[in-house]
């Protein structure tokens, strides 16, 4: 084993000889070339007969997404967020930064907001993942969804998914917030249109729908 | 981000065999919430990516009566809920709630926070730590309004973007490192260098050795607080920031720590502000000349002055809200 990945480490050093820093330190911003050479040595060295190193090509992944198994072949660099939208259609989930800062991407894993941008796919196995698309099937929308229309919670609607994600999530641990809590609560999503008024008031109103609706739904008749 | 061979192992052990010796080559993956961006940027461009949420023994608080041991693994939101964490050491909640984004609550680890890279976009656009072109910095004649103030004669200008450092140093916390030479700990002080090279790390750990745990003395009768200036209230980094942890005596300090934040390209204690405040009874006058002190060899860039102006408030109002009980 120790031997294998010394000979995997080295033969990738010397396949790799231009680093993407020397590379672009000489030849400005292209960098398709140098990556290309490396990739292909990887692929000559495979680490077979350890268990437990996987890739860098594709290799089985097994998803639980919306309460359904998805089975892919995907390299190990592939985020979660990626899968989803390339792969599975499900492209509710929004890339925007692709850095885990601005919140578009947002998704629950076991029932926790998480950026999907950030997570890699092969790290989601073993965990339940809930898209928007869960909250709104057969069309009928939840009632983050309906606040955010009735409160003109959305401009453009790019951070829109993301935002009603960490809305319903944020929700499910301050069932009943102030709009102190909500405007803390919801730090880890951007809107650049600055709807942050509208949607603090959805928060607030779905918070009311929903714990009428937990209670029999009798309330407001 | 290039392709990388991935790695889950489930013992310490393994997963120290499978770093390499030599950085660049292995990278340890902890809640990715840095790792993967960085890959992105092609800022860390690892052949392979170990792993370490299989291995169950790295995650969890453990509180003794003298002090509290934090797993690395444990995420930020863990942290935020944990009783003896609240009830012991008010300060960390503090700092941790800094951390403005469930999601990164729910992703990021406390081991991920301290050993993320900088923040210094010459880095993450591919220049290197020392964000160096044709042998020279693009710092001090760029865009520096992030950059240092403190310890930044140079070559190194970015500032260490850890938030929750400062006030673990000020807290005399340590660290535990289990490499394949065995287990050692150190200050979460000893923990930052400032690189001189152009492949140097602005941490001590070795390219194979993984951060397991932090270990913080039991604060009895100290008062401590935190205090980010931010540019927003949503998630961020800090522009600068300060942590105090005063010993009292009575009225008086009998010992203070002071540790600045995103100043420098270490958290950066100041024994000036210390000594202002040793021996005194805290008033607003005391904590400005404490504040004052700990800038006075602030060496401001092109664009950043005015950092030094908000580092001397922040660590004004951290001693203030210390000493009126802290955090």
């Amino acid at each position: 084993m120790k031997q294998k990945k010394e000979k995997l480490l080295s033969g990738k050093k010397e396949a790799d000889g231009l680093t993407r820093r020397d590379f672009l330190k000489g030849a400005g911003v292209a960098v398709s070339g140098s990556i290309l050479v490396g990739e292909a040595q990887a692929e000559a060295n495979p680490a077979e007969g350890s268990a437990q190193v996987q890739g860098p090509g594709e290799v089985p992944v097994t998803l639980r997404v919306n309460g359904e198994t998805r089975r892919l072949n995907l390299e190990p660099r592939v985020t979660l967020l990626d899968a989803l939208r390339d792969r599975l259609d499900l492209t509710g989930a929004k890339k925007v930064c692709d850095r885990a800062t601005c919140g578009a991407c947002t998704m629950l894993m076991d029932d926790r907001p998480v950026y999907g941008c950030t997570v890699l796919a092969i790290e989601a196995q073993g965990h339940e993942v809930t898209t928007i698309e869960h909250f709104s099937k057969g069309g009928k929308l939840h009632p983050m969804m309906s606040a955010f229309v009735e409160h003109d919670a959305q401009q453009c609607g790019f951070c829109t998914p993301g935002f009603v994600m960490a809305c319903i999530a944020f929700l499910k641990t301050h069932p009943n917030p102030t709009m102190e809590e909500v405007e803390k609560g919801l730090g880890g999503n951007l809107c650049r249109c600055g709807t942050y008024w509208g949607i603090r008031h959805a928060v607030l109103d779905a918070a009311k729908a929903m714990s009428a609706e937990a209670e029999g739904g009798l309330i407001h008749g | 981000m290039e392709r990388f061979e991935y790695a889950n192992p489930t013992s310490r052990k393994e997963a120290i065999s499978l770093l390499a010796a030599e950085w660049g080559q292995t990278e340890v993956l902890a809640g990715g919430t840095d790792l993967v961006s960085c890959m992105k940027d092609f800022a860390c461009t690892p052949k392979r990516v170990v792993s370490l949420k299989r291995i169950s023994d790295l995650r969890g608080i453990r509180s003794s009566g003298k002090e509290l041991r934090i797993g690395s693994m444990t995420t930020i939101r863990e942290l935020l809920e944990d009783q003896h964490v609240k009830q012991g050491y008010p300060a960390l909640i503090q700092s941790a709630e800094y951390i403005r984004s469930e999601q990164l609550r729910n992703m990021g680890t406390i081991g991920g926070e301290l050993l993320q890279r900088p923040r210094c976009w010459y880095f993450r656009l591919g220049y290197g730590l020392l964000a160096q072109y044709n042998g020279k910095s693009l710092v001090p004649d760029g865009d520096n309004r992030y950059h240092a103030i403190l310890g930044n004669s140079g070559p190194a200008y970015f500032v260490s973007p850890s938030m929750m450092a400062p006030i673990l140093i000020a807290m005399g916390a340590q660290v535990r490192l289990e490499g394949p030479g065995g287990a050692r700990e150190i200050t979460v002080e000893k923990l930052y260098r400032t690189p001189a090279q152009p492949d140097e790390r602005e941490h001590t750990l070795h390219p194979n050795e993984i951060l397991t745990e932090i270990i913080v003395p039991r604060q009895e009768g100290a008062r401590s607080a935190v205090y980010e200036v931010r540019q927003k209230e949503a998630l961020d980094w800090p522009l600068t920031a300060a942590a105090v942890v005063l010993k009292m005596n009575g009225d008086t300090v009998s010992h203070a720590r002071v540790v600045l934040g995103h100043v420098a390209p270490v958290p950066w204690p100041s024994p000036e502000a210390e000594q202002t405040l040793e021996g005194k009874t805290v008033s607003e006058d005391v904590a400005e000349a404490a504040g004052k002190a700990a800038v006075s060899k602030a060496t401001p860039l092109s664009m950043n002055g005015y950092k030094v102006q908000l580092a001397r408030v922040a660590v004004k109002r951290a001693i203030m809200q210390a000493a009126q009980g802290g955090a």
